[in-house]
Order: structure tokens, then sequence, then C-alpha cells
């Protein structure tokens, strides 16, 4: 290996005015080598890699390039030294073309049709192939972040830097990734790998530099350590683990969906088609699949945000519940937390205990009409202790909670009312480690009480720990149920992908005698 | 309806469109790159009476048209810097600057009010304006008319085949995006705003040196809403709005026609005609929701905060 690091910092610090995001943080990183840098959400990883890529200035600290101090101004300044980077949260343009939208990243500006031809050649050298005349909003998720890696590749980038980009991809997805990352270090390009994945880590990076609360708190080698070692260092103390204890399930249905086709009301969302399951007290029951395969459409369907045209087609507890609004819903014992917090799980402009009083009402918060605050404030103490909400006030107002302590209060409110059915929609997303577990604990209390809850995520890990059964959504379709402990990642990874009985990619499905795939 | 009066509808379709190309492709520039400045009616009061001042002391056109721009302009750099700078609601700063707009050009034009210009010659093209019926519908008009169909090709050309335009595309779309590419997201917001302003007050200094040479207080009269209407039923593409205006322009000149036979309708209906039929007739062929998206900008009027620095 190369004596002089591609890239080394050199305590970089970065001040926000309620956070050090930052705190002297040093890291190097050599040709050919992947990098992690792990830590929760919140650590301060992304803030760091922005830093690198020019599109936040750091307030101290030295950054050497090949041996040399550079000051990056801004991202076309990273690119010109060889930096690229592939966001967490995608920075393509919807309404523009493949094509256009790798342009955009170019700095000599290319003429298009030469460029659609590199694309294409690139595309299929790497395995990654894509077709460059598509409008990007017509592609999945996975084909999108192949556009954000192909408009790094084609910049034959010395530094790759990838902000956690596996939470979006199918376990297969995963593994063409990995490959084309290998593929890349090979080649000599160094790549910082952005996780809070133990396992992917450990497979695929060299070293890695663990953060947390903005500071380095380890280097390791990875493939050296185990899990829990890591995720000692990130999180500071020993990996919490949910007890599990099998209920009694005395099968009496929830929530029945019967034959749910609707069209979708966004130009660019997905189409419900024939959708047909159910869940029932003392289960937990978990909605695997790639975003923007339908999910929010259903759950609109679900929570009755949206309206079906036939009462019939959901039930709840046998009750006809289409044509019912959430109020009613939730009336019959529904408790729902949508995948977007503000607006939709709480009022941003409200205080915490107003939030609470919006869902949690009917449990002794009015009399005669009128208020009362200090059953609600009870109620969201209770809820702030329970599921370890960091806020200064319950008076304040909801939007000064960060969003991982949004969705713990959010979740815990819903959870704090015992919904006989609870729907909840990335429980998890954006919580940290620790506060995580009590989520889903809290969750299989409820199951084990007698409530029975669906779940919708995308991460496997997570439905693969708490829940009883599976479903898988892909293009709008539901698959069969599988059993948890008769299945497998791998087994789901390719239903996501629409391989499955009834799926839209059914035909290529490997045959379902397989082992591991017990369809029931 | 003999083929005459149907030619000279047509022809003066055409000059009574034009105000609204000028102004609407002005304001589909800039809200392509995400801002809605609703000030259009303030910045062509502005630039027609700066226009009309211009060409009352100098009689120069090319003057009237360089001072309208820059009034017009300039307009449209005050709404900038409420919003673009100061980050002010695009909305709430739209509508001031359209009050202001009124105001000031009133202001203007109290010493002006009920002076004729000549007006500006029509050009003649040797030949081609001797043409029969072609010649009078295509090469009978003005050079600003001439200036303003250049303008449309500008713009379509600009937006769909240089870089410069996809790069606005991209800022209308996605500009936290565009911003993690390196792009300076203000800054061109900026450049857009300016250019829809000087459109606006081009499409002014039309209207009063050209289409109607007086000055009348308030004499816009609705013209700078129709066009940001326009923008909005034509989904945002340039060759729409071009329609649309040449439309609206049609029906107007039409009912005056209608009036003018004598026909029992009460004048008032006709009046609101060029404003249903546009908008209407907009409505029916832009409803492919897709398409709709597509062609919006997924950001336009959202304050754009850049991320701390």
């Amino acid at each position: 290996m190369n004596t002089t690091p591609r890239l080394e910092l050199q305590g970089m610090t970065k001040i926000y005015p309620s956070v050090i995001a930052n705190d002297s943080i040093d890291l190097r990183i050599y040709p050919g080598e992947i990098h992690a840098v792990l830590g929760e959400n919140g650590a301060g990883k992304s803030t760091l890699m922005k830093a690198i890529y020019g599109v936040v200035k750091p307030d101290r600290g030295r950054i050497l390039w090949n041996g040399k101090p550079v000051v990056i101004q801004n991202p076309a300044h990273a690119r010109k030294l060889g930096i690229g980077m592939v966001f967490q949260h995608f920075s393509l343009f919807e309404t523009l073309t493949v094509t256009e939208n790798i342009a955009l990243a170019m700095d000599d500006s290319p003429r298009l049709e030469p460029l659609a031809e590199r694309i294409r050649t690139v595309s299929a050298d790497y395995g990654l192939p894509l077709d460059p005349e598509r409008l990007v909003h017509s592609l999945s998720v996975g084909l999108r972040q192949r556009v954000e890696i192909l408009r790094c590749l084609l910049q034959e980038p010395k530094l790759l830097i990838m902000d956690e980009p596996t939470s979006v991809l199918t376990p297969q997805a995963v593994r063409t990734m990995f490959d084309t990352l290998r593929r890349l270090a090979a080649e000599g390009c160094s790549i910082l790998y952005i996780s809070h994945k133990l396992d992917e880590i450990m497979e695929l990076c060299h070293n890695a530099t663990i953060i947390r609360g903005g500071r380095v708190t380890g280097y390791a080698k990875p493939a050296e350590e185990s899990a829990a070692g890591l995720a000692r260092m990130m999180i500071g103390k020993e990996l919490p683990v949910c007890s599990q204890k099998r209920p009694q399930i005395s099968g009496k249905t929830s929530l029945t969906v019967n034959n749910l086709s609707t069209k979708s009301a966004d130009p660019f969302g997905t189409d419900l088609r024939e959708i047909s399951f159910s869940v029932s007290e003392g289960e937990i029951v978990g909605m695997a699949g790639i975003s923007g395969n339908g999910q929010q459409e259903l759950l609109y369907c679900l929570s009755g945000e949206r309206l079906v045209d036939d009462e019939n087609v959901i039930t709840m507890y046998d009750v006809p519940v289409g044509r019912l609004n959430p109020d009613q819903r939730r009336n019959l014992g529904l408790g729902f937390v949508p995948e977007e917090r503000l607006g939709r799980g709480a009022v941003p402009g409200m205080s915490l205990t107003e939030n609470t009083i919006l869902t949690a009402h009917r449990h002794g918060m009015v009399k005669n009409g009128l208020l009362r605050f200090r059953r609600a404030a009870e109620f969201t103490r209770r809820c702030i202790t329970g599921f370890s909400v960091k806020c200064g006030s319950i008076e304040d107002p909801i939007t000064s909670l960060s969003g991982g302590n949004m969705q713990k209060y959010i979740t815990g409110r819903e959870i704090l009312q015992q919904p006989k059915l609870l729907i909840v929609s990335q429980p998890t997303w954006g919580v940290d480690i620790g506060a995580a577990n009590v989520i889903r604990q809290a969750m299989i209390d409820l199951r084990n009480n007698g409530s029975a809850v669906l779940v919708v995520s995308e991460e496997l890990d997570e439905l693969f720990e708490i829940c009883d059964r599976l479903i898988v959504i892909a293009q709008g379709r539901v698959s069969p149920s599988l059993q948890v402990r008769e299945t497998n990642k791998e087994e789901v990874g390719l239903w996501m992908s629409g391989m499955f009985p009834g799926g839209p990619k059914e035909k290529t499905a490997h045959s379902p005698q397989e082992p591991g795939s017990h369809v029931c | 309806m003999d083929f005459a009066i149907f030619l000279k509808i047509l022809v003066a379709a055409v000059a009574a469109g034009t105000p609204f190309v000028y102004a609407a492709l002005g304001e589909l520039v800039t809200e392509k790159s995400g801002v809605l400045n609703l000030g259009v009616e303030g910045m062509m009061l502005v630039g027609a009476i700066t226009g009309f001042i211009a060409m009352a002391k100098t009689g120069s056109l090319l003057l009237a048209v360089a001072c309208g721009m820059a009034a017009g302009a300039l307009m449209a750099a005050i709404f900038g810097v409420l919003t673009l700078t100061l980050m002010a609601n695009q909305v709430a700063s739209g509508l001031a600057l359209t009050i202001f707009g009124v105001g000031l050009s009133a202001f203007l034009g109290l010493n002006y009010t009920s002076i004729a210009l000549p007006g500006i010659a029509k050009l003649h093209i040797p030949l081609l304006s001797d043409i029969p019926v072609l010649g009078k519908l295509l090469f009978s008009y003005d050079i600003l008319v001439y200036g303003s169909l250049a303008l449309f090709f500008l713009v379509s050309w600009f937006l769909y085949k240089t870089r410069a335009g996809l790069i606005l595309r991209g800022i209308g779309e996605a500009p936290k995006s565009a911003h993690a590419l390196g792009y300076n997201v203000i800054g061109i917001r900026y450049l857009a705003v300016l250019f829809g302003g000087a459109m606006a007050g081009l499409g002014g200094v039309y209207l009063s040196v050209a289409y109607t040479p007086v000055w009348v207080q308030g004499m816009v009269a609705g013209r700078g809403w129709v066009s940001l209407a326009l923008v909005v039923f034509a989904t945002w593409r340039p060759l729409r709005v071009l329609f649309g205006a040449y439309l609206f322009g049609a029906i107007t000149i039409a009912q005056f026609h209608i009036q003018g036979l004598g026909i029992d309708i009460p004048s008032q209906l006709l009046s609101m005609l060029p404003y249903l039929a546009t908008i209407i007739v907009l409505v029916i062929i832009s409803r492919d929701l897709t398409a709709i998206r597509l062609n919006s900008p997924a950001s336009l009027g959202i304050t754009y905060h850049p991320e701390n620095q």
C-alpha cells in the first residue's frame, strides 16, 4: 500500500448553533482502501462527508489531499480533485432523463448524444446496466442509485464517498454493488463507506473509523472485530436485544384487505393491484418492500386518509371500514404511525401536549367538550420517559425535536394508547439503536397483550427480528405470506424484486419447492 | 363573416397577443427556475410608462425598448432582493410588487396622460409583404411583433437545447440537488427573475408605444395577470404559451367585431369571453397529469434556504 494517504483529515470540527456535529475528527484513507465510517444516526458522519465534498465548510481542521493541504471550496472543486459522492438522499432531478442528470454533474459541458453512449458502455462494463434515455422518476430506487454511482464513475474518481448506500437496496442488489465497489478499489480508487450496518462493514471494509456524538471513539479492522465489539464502540454500551416471548395467537382477525385495487393520486405513484392480506390478534405482520412500490398508497387506504369505493374491501374486526374516515377508524381501535412525521404524524406548530391530544383525546382528555390538559400532560410525560424522547419541555413545539426524537414520540404516543390494531410505517427510521430497541420491544409487548400489529419497513433486519409473518409488496402487488422462521433474507429479497407467486415478475421466480420457501 | 374580416381579425390578434408573448415567456423562464413572481402586472406598467417617456422625449424606439426593459428588470431586482436574498414569501412579495408598480407608473406618468405618440411603423419587406393573403398575414407587422417571435424561438432553444437551460430546469426541479452538485441556486434564480422582469417591461413598452400609443393610467389592464395564468395553463411549455397568447388575442378582437355587428349579447358577457375561452381551451389540452408533473417546476414558489455553511 502506498505510504501517502490519499486523503487525511486533521482535527475536523464543525459547530452548528445547537450542536457540535464534528469535534476534531482525524481520519486517513489510502489508495485502494475501502474505509468505513461507522456511527449511529446523528453521530456526525454525513456532516463530515459533506465537508470533504465541499458542501459544508468546516470551522476548524485541515484536509490533506495526496499529502498536500487543500481547502475544498465547493462540490465542483471536490470533483476536480477527483472526489465523487453518492448521497443518501439522492440528488437527482426527477423530471430529467438519466443522461441529463449525469450531464448536470459534469463540469465540462458534454454533448448529450456521446454522453448517452458513454453511459451505456460504462454502465454495462461495471455490471450496472442503465438506459440513458429513461426519465428518472420512472426508475426504481435501486436504479436511481445506479444513476448516482454512474455519475461518479464517469468522472473517474480517486475517492468515492458512499453515504448509507444500501438502505434502499434488496440483499441481491447489495451483492452487485459490493462487487462494483471491490472492483473499483482494486483499480486504485479509495472508498469511504458510511453506514451503521455492522454486517456490511465487516464484509466489505478494510478499515473503520468509528464516530459517536461527533467524536472519534475508535479505529478498527472490521474483519478482525466482532459485531458486538464494533457496536460497543459505536453506541458506547452493549448492543441491546429484544426479548421475544411467543404469544398465544387467539386467531381472531383484526384487519382484512380483500382484493384492493386503486389508481394512485400521484401521477408518479404506484397503482395498487388486487391486494389481499390479513392481520390477526397476537401477531406482528411485516410488510417488506423497497419504498415506492405502493406502500404509501396502501397506507393511505388503511388509515382512512383515502377512502376506497367499496367499503367491504377493508374490514377491521369484521366492520367494513372502507368508507370510514381516520377518526372513525381510530374509534374502532386503530393506531397509526405514518411515514411522514411532520404534517401527517404531528402538527408542526403545536406543542407535544397538544399533539398528544390530537390522537389520544379518546383516553379521558376531553370532558364536556373541554380539554383536560393535566391528563394530556400526564400522558405526554409517560410517553417521553417511556420512549426516552429528548426534549426541553412538553410545552415546546414538536419541531424543536430532532427527527429521531420526533419518531420516538409519535410511535410512543400511538403505542401507549394500547390500540387493538397498530399500523406503523418505518417505526425506527432515523432512530438510534438504543431507542429503536425500545420501540421494537414496545411493539412486541403490544402483540403479547393480544393486539395486532402491521409494520411496513424497508429494513429487513428489523422485520426479521420482530415479525411473526412477512408479506412483500412489489409494484403495487402483495405476495402471499411467509412465516418468518421458515424463510430467509435471500428469499424475501427476491420477492422484493417482484419474483413471488402472483407477483409482477413471477415467471423468473425459482420454484417454490426450493428449501426455505414455504408459502403459507 | 367574409374572408377579409377574418383576415383582419387574425392580423389584429397577433398584435393583441404580443404583449402576452413577451410577459408570459419571461415569467415562464422565471418560474422554470422555481420562482413565482406575481408582480408581472406591476413590472409591465412600469415598463410601459418608462418606455413611453423615453419614446416621447427622444423618439427612439431602441431607447424606449432599452428603458422599458431596464425598468422591468429593476422592478424584478427589488423582488429578487426580497425573496432570494432576504427570503421573504414569494406570493406576498409579488403582490406587493404589482401594487407598487401600479402606483409608481401612475406617478411617473402624471405629465404624460393623453399625449399621443405616432406609433411605430409596420415593417415592409419587399416582395414578401406584397404577396396577396399570406403577405398580409405573415409580413405586415412592426418589429416588436417579430421580436416576440424571436423570443419564443430563443426561449425554447435555451430551455431544451442548451446546458444553461438544463441547469435552470434542474434548479427549478430540485434546488437542493443542484446545490449539492455545486450550482449557485440563488445566483441563477436572480438571472431568471431579472430576465422575467425585462420581458414584462418589454411587453409593457409594446402596449404603450406600439399597440395603443398613448399613456393611460393602468393601461396594462390585467394583461399581467393573464400572462401569469397563461404560463400555468400552458403547463410551462413555450409553444402552448404562444398559442394561448394568440388565442386570447384572437378572441379579444373577435368579440369587438361581434359587438360591432350588433348581435344582442350584453357586451359585458362578450368581454369575459377571452378569459374564459383561453383558460378552458388550455385546461382541456393540458390535462394529462404526468405531462403537468414533467413540465411544472417542482420547487415553484418555495423559498430556498441554502444549507448552513
